[in-house]
């Protein structure tokens, strides 16, 4: 009974089994998430009312929230991937450990270049040390660590687990990012979309924002899969199902 | 649990602990330094150095704000709402800049105290409204004093109850 509980957790944890299972989730992860953004961009930038003080330069938001929203929340995708390799040795968390990595630093980066590009009009200035800005410049960091740690190492078991360890330890960073709003005086304003409270936002305008958010999640998630089949296939090149794939390829 | 496994779990958990420990020592030890900006208050009890370039930040008082004819000096008080420091600037202020909103000005304590500030930055708050919706709350604001005012002159015990009915 127990055995067979656990049977399609083994098929879709086993690469091939994932890559197979993987390539029915595309289309619709595609699908919602491209929708969701056209909806979410279109709302946001055209029909959302501009801010009485800060005009249509605030609209930036729906691009600089989603995507460290989705910097922070891949941060935990990979530490966790990170730990269930170590504690388990999955090979698929593995992979889904280095095709994060990747995807997180680009989406903090573009979180602080978006978030730049807001400060000169609104603070006047494009950067300020304060303590929002410089532990997401240390996130971009530790993302740009995992990538880079995992090429130093010629065996891929040792640099799974010098990477794992690498992002655990960087866990640390994210309450901090999270609340060093509210821990320190900072530039940066507190949070608008809070868990406890409502947010301090028009309806008008928080609503895109939500739909943004939900398409950063699906885009990231789309995006991920992709990034781990690619792996997949990278590292299983001499298997014989990657072979009989590329073979069917050929003949079509 | 696989005894192996359940190590490595421990393992794993301790990495976290005790890198959340150490992280969170630095940060308490630091914490002062983390702090972007000084209060007027804090520079006018002497925690700021009179040496090295600092940041204070605060509300603009209302009405302070003053600008020289001829150039793009200004001179401006912060305040944080128990105390108020003087700030010299000469250059372009953020958009956003205004009396009654948070700022944050760099520069150099002088005695007096007067910050003689290189940077002005303007710092916004987590809200964000429709104009239209400041426009009304304008004019709801601007109704409601006049009723009071006409209240008021009346005296008349009708009226006034009606005003204080939710």
């Amino acid at each position: 009974m127990a055995e067979r509980r656990w049977q399609w957790f083994h098929r879709l944890a086993s690469p091939p089994g994932f890559y197979r299972v993987s390539g029915r989730w595309l289309p619709w992860l595609a699908g919602t998430s491209l929708a969701l953004l056209a909806v979410g961009v279109v709302w946001g930038l055209l029909y959302a009312p501009p801010d009485a003080r800060q005009g249509n330069s605030y609209r930036i938001i729906f691009l600089h929230v989603p995507a460290s929203f989705l910097a922070l929340a891949g941060y935990y995708v990979m530490a966790a991937a990170g730990a269930i390799h170590l504690i388990w040795r999955v090979k698929l968390a593995d992979v889904v450990m280095s095709a994060a990595a990747p995807l997180g630093a680009a989406l903090t980066f573009l979180a602080l270049f978006s978030g730049s590009l807001w400060g000169k009009p609104t603070w006047g200035t494009y950067w300020v040390w304060d303590a929002r800005i410089t532990s997401m410049l240390v996130l971009l960091f530790l993302y740009l660590g995992v990538v880079t740690l995992r090429q130093a190492y010629a065996s891929r078991e040792t640099a799974g687990r010098a990477c794992a360890v690498l992002a655990l330890v960087g866990t640390v960073n994210i309450p901090i990012i999270y609340k060093s709003v509210d821990w320190w005086y900072s530039l940066h304003q507190p949070a608008t979309i809070r868990l406890t409270a409502a947010p301090s936002m028009h309806p008008d305008m928080f609503q895109p924002l939500v739909v943004m958010i939900l398409a950063f999640y699906l885009f990231y998630a789309w995006v991920l899969v992709l990034n781990v089949r690619a792996e997949i296939l990278v590292r299983e090149r001499r298997a014989g199902w990657v072979r009989d794939l590329a073979g069917e390829g050929e003949s079509e | 649990m696989h005894p192996q496994r359940r190590r490595r779990l421990a393992l794993v958990l301790f990495i976290v602990a005790l890198s959340s420990l150490g992280v969170g020592l630095a940060v308490y030890a630091l914490r002062q330094n983390l702090n972007l900006f000084y209060t007027p208050r804090q520079v006018v009890a002497g925690e700021a150095s009179t040496l090295a370039r600092i940041r204070v930040g605060g509300m603009v008082v209302r009405g302070s704000l003053e600008r020289e004819p001829d150039s793009l000096a200004v001179r401006f008080r912060l305040t944080d709402g128990d105390r108020e420091l003087w700030v010299r600037y000469e250059g372009i202020l953020p958009d956003l800049f205004g009396e009654g909103e948070a700022a944050v000005a760099a520069g150099h304590l002088r005695p007096g105290p007067l910050l003689e500030a290189d940077q002005v930055l303007a710092k916004h708050d987590e809200n964000y409204t429709p104009p239209e919706v400041v426009e009304g709350m304008k004019a709801g604001h601007a109704a409601r004093a006049a009723r009071e005012a006409a209240g008021q002159e009346a005296t008349s015990q009708p009226n006034a109850a009606e005003d204080s009915a939710p």
